[in-house]
Order: C-alpha cells, then sequence, then structure tokens
C-alpha cells in the first residue's frame, strides 16, 4: 500500500525542500519506487534541489489542468531510478491547485508508487492546505527556535483538524519531529532551544536531528540532495531517518556536543 | 400470644408516613365574578382538554383579597369541578373562606410555602421549557495545538497539553492535567463559581466569567505549578493546590 508523506513546517526556510529531496532520494534508494512533488506553486525550489530545473518541461498545473498527462510531467532522477520529480509551475499561484485535482493526480501516483513525498510550501494556506490533505504521514521539519516551534504546533493542529483523515474520522495522520540545523554547541551556550525543549512543547515522535552543517548549503548549490553525500553528518543523519522510518533501530546522533565536536575535528566522518 | 394480635401479625407495619414532594399547579384568581371563572375555566379547558381533566389545583386567593373580592369558596368549588379540574387546597384566604373550605374537607396551605405564583393563563403549558444545551463534560485527550480553539457547553475535561496559541472555552470549569501553556476561559457565558485546575501553569490568560489576567500579571509563584484559579470578590486567585493542603 502506498504511503503519502508530507514534509511540513509552518515557518519557512528550515529546510522542508531540503528534508523533501533528501527523504525522497533516501526511500529511493533503498529501492522503494517514490515520486516527490513541489506544492510550492509560483516560488519551486524542488527542481533546483534535485538538480532537474533544466528538464523541467510539463509540471503539477498542467497535469491538474489536463495538459499534460502524469508520465509526461514526471521526471527520472539521474541519480536513482526509483525516484520521480514532479516539479511544481513557476508561473502561476497556489489556486491553480485544487482539492480534486490533488486527490486525483495522489490517486493515480499511489498506484504505481510505493512512497510519495509532498514538499508543502511554508504558510498555512491554500497550498500547504492541499499538501498536507491527503497525507498518511507528516515530518514536521522545526528549527531549534521558539517561532519555528510555535509554527510547527500550529501546523499539528491543523493536521489533526483539517486532513481528510480527520474529516473522515480515520486512524490520525502519523507525525513525526525532524529537528533540523542544529548546533549542541549553540545550544549550550543558550543561543538556540535544545531537543527537549522542544519535545516538551511539541512531545512528538522523534525521527532524528539533522545538524546545522555546510554540507546542506553544498548540496544545494550542486543540485544534489544532501542525503548523497554519504560522508556529511548531515547526509548521515538523513540516512538515518530513513532507515528509522522505514523501521530500523538507529541510535540518535548529532544530539551532543562532544559528539559534533570530535566530527567537526576529524572531518565530518 | 393474645387474641388481638391474630389479624395483624406484630413484626410488620401497616402504615407508613413518608415524605414526598408534589409539583401542583396553581389557579391564581384576580376576580370574584364566578360567570367570568367559569368561561375562562372553559375556554382554558378547551385548548387541552387531556391536561385540564382531573387536574390537581391548589386556589391561590391572595391577589384577589388584596383587591378586596371577597369570593365565595362554596361556589367557586362548585364552578371549579364542572370545569372538571379537582381543587386540592386553597391558599391565601381569609378566616371565612379558611372555613368554608375545611367545611368541604379541602386542605389550607400557608400562603408563603414558597409555591410560585402562576397566571392562569400559563397553566396549558406547565411542562418546562426543554433544555436543548448539551452540558456534559467533554474530554480531550489528544494535545490542543496553537491555533486551535475548543469550546465546551459544559466542563472541560483536557488530559493532553494545550499548547500556546490554543484557546480553550467552557461555560462550565475546565481541568487541564497537563502542561497549559494557552488562554483557558471558563465560565464563559457568565458562571461566577466556574474554576480552572491545571497541572502546570505556563497559560498566556486565564479568565473566570470575564475575569481574566495575562501571562505578565501572573505572579512567579504559582507559575509552573498545579493550581486551581476561581473567582472571589470580583478578584481572580490563583492558588498553589498542593501548598494548600
Amino acid at each position: 500500500m502506498a504511503r503519502i508523506i508530507v514534509v511540513t513546517s509552518g515557518k519557512g526556510g528550515v529546510g522542508k525542500t531540503t528534508t523533501s529531496a533528501a527523504i525522497a532520494m533516501g526511500l529511493a534508494k533503498k529501492g522503494h519506487k517514490t515520486a516527490v512533488i513541489d506544492f510550492d506553486v509560483g516560488l519551486r525550489n524542488l527542481d533546483l534541489i534535485m538538480g532537474c530545473e533544466r528538464r523541467v518541461v510539463y509540471d503539477f498545473v498542467n497535469v491538474i489542468n489536463g495538459e499534460a498527462t502524469l508520465n509526461q510531467a514526471l521526471i527520472r532522477d539521474k541519480n536513482c531510478n526509483q525516484l520521480y520529480i514532479l516539479p511544481a509551475s513557476q508561473t502561476r499561484d497556489k489556486d491553480a491547485l485544487s482539492q480534486e485535482g490533488v486527490g486525483k493526480i495522489l490517486e493515480e501516483l499511489k498506484k504505481d508508487f510505493k512512497y510519495i513525498v509532498c514538499d508543502s510550501p511554508a504558510g498555512i494556506e491554500k497550498g500547504a492546505h492541499l499538501a498536507m490533505y491527503f497525507a498518511d504521514d507528516a515530518f514536521i521539519v522545526t528549527n531549534p527556535e521558539v517561532s519555528s516551534v510555535r509554527d510547527s504546533d500550529r501546523m499539528l493542529g491543523i493536521l489533526s483538524s483539517k486532513s481528510r483523515r480527520a474529516e473522515q474520522n480515520e486512524e490520525p495522520i502519523k507525525e513525526y519531529l525532524l529537528l533540523s540545523r542544529y548546533s549542541p554547541g549553540r545550544v549550550k551556550l543558550g543561543e538556540m532551544l535544545s531537543l527537549e525543549d522542544v519535545q516538551d512543547i511539541l512531545s512528538l515522535h522523534l525521527l532524528g536531528v539533522i545538524p546545522e552543517s555546510k554540507s546542506v548549503l553544498n548540496a544545494s548549490n550542486s543540485g544534489m540532495p544532501v542525503i548523497l553525500d554519504e560522508k556529511s553528518d548531515a547526509g548521515q543523519a538523513y540516512a538515518d531517518i530513513v532507515d528509522r522510518y522505514l523501521g530500523e533501530e538507529r541510535p540518535h546522533r548529532f544530539i551532543d556536543e562532544d559528539k559534533g565536536f570530535f566530527r567537526k575535528l576529524f572531518g565530518g566522518k | 400470644m393474645s387474641t388481638n394480635s391474630k389479624k395483624t401479625p406484630n413484626t410488620s407495619l401497616a402504615l407508613e408516613f413518608k415524605s414526598s414532594n408534589f409539583s401542583v399547579p396553581v389557579l391564581a384568581l384576580s376576580s370574584n365574578d364566578l360567570i367570568t371563572i367559569e368561561q375562562q375555566l372553559k375556554e382554558k379547558a378547551s385548548l387541552a382538554p387531556e391536561f385540564f381533566k382531573n387536574l390537581p389545583v391548589v386556589i391561590d386567593l391572595q391577589n384577589s383579597n388584596k383587591l378586596n373580592y371577597d369570593i365565595d369558596i362554596t361556589l367557586l368549588i362548585v364552578v371549579i369541578k364542572k370545569s372538571g379540574l379537582l381543587p386540592i387546597g386553597i391558599r391565601g384566604g381569609n378566616a371565612q373562606q379558611n372555613k368554608q373550605a375545611l367545611d368541604l374537607l379541602i386542605p389550607i396551605y400557608s400562603a408563603n410555602n414558597g409555591l410560585t405564583h402562576e397566571e392562569p393563563q400559563k397553566q396549558p403549558t406547565p411542562t418546562p421549557e426543554i433544555i436543548t444545551r448539551d452540558t456534559s463534560t467533554m474530554l480531550i485527550t489528544q494535545p490542543i495545538r496553537s491555533g486551535q480553539r475548543i469550546y465546551a457547553t459544559g466542563d472541560l475535561i483536557i488530559t493532553a497539553q494545550v499548547s500556546s496559541g490554543a484557546e480553550i472555552m467552557a461555560e462550565g470549569n475546565i481541568h487541564v492535567y497537563n502542561t497549559l501553556r494557552g488562554r483557558a476561559s471558563a465560565g464563559i457565558q457568565g458562571n461566577k463559581d466556574a474554576r480552572i485546575f491545571c497541572f502546570d501553569l505556563q497559560a498566556e490568560l486565564i479568565s473566570v466569567a470575564g475575569n481574566y489576567k495575562v501571562s505578565e500579571d501572573i505572579d512567579a509563584s504559582v507559575r509552573n505549578k498545579p493550581v486551581q484559579i476561581y473567582l472571589q470578590n470580583q478578584a481572580l486567585i490563583i492558588q498553589d493546590i498542593l501548598q494548600h493542603h
């Protein structure tokens, strides 16, 4: 049975698209046929992070409007043949998406794919609403600072009341916390909330902590999902997250300062 | 064994006095014109014949005596019985009226027995207004997230946390058996006896019957503690539950 994962946060700039790209790549590399959809119509970025921006012909809105078939719009990833990208339209806005149209596309994808990763835009408006509406699982990406935590909390409220599963009284969406841009050193200095502080407010199942890392920026700029950078701490963090999501036991890393400090000293292994 | 105990074994009582309350309509009179009374009673009875048939009533004479309408009880009882009602007592009568009633074996009730003074016109609808509001307790076990609003028409019990930016409201009491970080308003329809109980007070705002305190006004001595919040002389009292005992 296919599962729809929404990567969401409420707040912008916390790492939703980075996470969507990494998770989708991770799942695909594990042999699961995966599609990743950019719901940020008008501000598309996923194609850049995935490095397929020069191969976009048709997009999400074209498929909704019946101007292209799903197969025409899906872009196969260069690095992994189990991964497909459905880019957003840059020339339209969120109103081009309709619940019915999104539902139809997701139903069609579910026949062929094991995992469908929905990269949500920031905010709680139409685009974010449609990205999460049909989800089975939600990855809440949160930065260790108060406004991001509050926005995540808000998004959790929306997931539990406005999603399809909530409206139809089905089993609720499974919610997972991904704490990104974490820097144990800055936590110690009191410049950042600790994992404990965040969990005190959100009390969610922790899927993983992603450390603040230069490798994320490098990956974005080169159009390679950071999970492919197996030497980097962030890449390893995402690999752990994918494993945990698939039910494997992985001890949590990147939470304590000492390990992070030594990792820096010895070149990120 | 004596002979007089043969019929009734002395182990069981033949009777017992018990106290019980009944709701009985009161027929308040403001006229001594028996013809008019008879006519109006007939009109009322025709509206709900089933209801008026053999309906026990207490006759209230306070108003008519105040207006110096001296009603002849013997004749009045005849008129009332004719309309199908069963008079079972009078109240507010003068000495003459009370004697007349007792002669007819009709009991006398005190005028100040707490029974409400009812207008005769109200008798066709003696059933109380049907209460449609659900005042039962609302129980929530899921976290209340930022931006969510909960409204309970009775009491509200939440076993999970209430996030900052969430709003919980109840017409009755609020219990939060977890951390309360959002806004909580009890007695929102004006019930001043409503209280808020929470396991860990970190609220943005608390209010009972419209009397509120924002986070800034909440004393540090009661923060992060299990407290109860209630109104006393228009003042919102926050009390550490554990310290109190």
